[in-house]
């Protein structure tokens, strides 16, 4: 139901591993990630991966709703590096991205936003020390996690108003009256924060 | 109930623009206080100075004493805020979560927070809800749920801005029937004049003054008067 890799509620054990954990393991493999090479590598890393949605109970299909809005983007870039460097280079890159998407979509599709940001206030605190506030971090994440659909919902408005006017979509047409209907929503959403306690 | 005080208020947005409250004064102590007035009639600017959103550019405005000018966090404690649009307010991707946002800085023991926010829940229709992402309930869920998190953390008065002028009708019922059942003192913004019956007093605003404040049949009756 969700392709924008927003929580599904699940018991699995992927679900109950602290967030700290998922985060710790995310980074290391995106660290480590510049040293899986070859297409067997690449082939056992993502085969692990799919492993691990069906472990979490999410099943294939929402793996591969993850990547799929990244086609077009992939296939340029697997054409850009199989034109500059061959091959073998364009798969490494692009199984790599497939690889980090579907694992970092699955922290996102197992984690309470709630356990994602209180994680995040915890790695921060250190910052207290030079004036940052964790708290306002936390925040942010969790804000912007509740923009991605909010922001699509004020997307499919202004196509649909488009289409009702009969216009055809131009890039400009489209991106002005998102812009102003975000920055709306966000002196909204300001004052909405203020009124819960939060100024 | 506490005592909102409004003494001479004056308000415009910025120097350009014109005012949107000319010197309103008013005391309110009563359970059920309505407001009414058409598009850019002042009390949408009106229902926010309550809460300190809007500090008037004269004229000073106190819930219990405390001014909303110098004391806008202590007064934004003691009174809770619905807007017309809940998306504006709900500030957790899932329904339990923002509930729980609320009591993020309450001294309460997680689990008693936790019972507290089931409760919550459970009081406001959205019990087996409580993973389901804020994003994808009804208008009239997103209401109830922008309204439980804020009677989670018990304010003293409510102020609600049009809560159910997006809402179609038997959603609108529903909100108003569980303000109804609110025991604390509310203020309430509307179009839908029917929500005003059994109130104790209406204010009726046109052009920014404060035209008309009495019963609620009385006051309904000169905002029919205004239309026509």
């Amino acid at each position: 139901m969700n392709g924008l890799g927003l929580y599904v509620p699940g018991c699995s054990p992927i679900h109950r591993l602290p967030a700290g954990v998922k985060l710790l393991v995310l980074v290391l493999v995106g660290v480590s990630s510049l040293f899986i090479r070859g297409p067997v590598a690449i082939t056992v890393a993502v085969a692990i991966a799919l492993a691990l949605y069906l472990v979490a109970g999410l099943g294939l299909r929402l793996a591969l709703r993850q990547v799929w809005p990244l086609k077009w983007i992939l296939l340029f870039i697997a054409a850009f590096q199989w034109w500059a460097r061959g091959w073998s280079s364009a798969v490494d890159v692009v199984g790599v991205i497939v690889l980090l998407v579907l694992l970092a979509a699955l922290v996102t599709l197992t984690t309470r936003t709630s356990a994602l940001v209180d994680t995040l206030i915890t790695v921060c605190r250190p910052l207290r020390l030079v004036g940052v506030q964790p708290e306002r971090i936390g925040l942010a994440l969790a804000l912007g996690i509740r923009a991605v659909p909010i922001v699509a919902g004020f997307s499919a408005q202004i196509r649909d108003a488009q289409r009702a006017r009969g216009l055809t979509s131009s890039p400009r047409a489209f991106a002005a009256p998102l812009i102003v209907k975000s920055l709306r929503h966000a002196d909204a959403l300001g004052e909405g924060l203020a009124a819960r306690g939060l100024d | 109930m506490p005592l909102i005080t409004v003494d001479s208020v004056s308000h415009s947005y910025g120097p350009g623009g014109g005012q949107v409250l000319a010197d309103v004064s008013v005391t309110l102590s009563e359970h059920r206080i309505g407001i009414v007035g058409g598009n850019g009639s002042g009390k949408s600017t009106f229902a926010r100075l309550l809460n300190g959103l809007v500090v008037p550019s004269s004229g000073r405005v106190t819930v219990d004493g405390l001014s909303t000018a110098t004391q806008g966090r202590e007064v934004r404690r003691r009174v809770g805020f619905c807007f017309t649009d809940p998306d504006a307010q709900i500030v957790m991707p899932t329904v339990r979560e923002d509930v729980a946002f609320s009591l993020r800085s309450s001294d309460l023991p997680k689990a008693d927070r936790a019972l507290r926010v089931e409760e919550a829940l459970e009081r406001f229709g959205l019990a087996g809800l409580g993973d389901h992402p804020s994003h994808l309930l009804s208008g009239g869920q997103k209401q109830l749920l922008a309204l439980a998190a804020v009677l989670i953390s018990d304010p003293d008065l409510l102020v609600m801005d049009e809560p159910t002028t997006l809402l179609d009708l038997r959603n609108s019922r529903m909100i108003g029937e569980v303000i109804a059942s609110l025991e604390h003192q509310v203020v309430l913004v509307t179009h839908h004049l029917d929500m005003l019956a059994g109130f104790d007093r209406v204010l009726v605003f046109d052009e920014g003054r404060l035209v008309c404040d009495d019963r609620p049949d009385a006051a309904i009756g000169r905002y029919l008067e205004l239309l026509t």
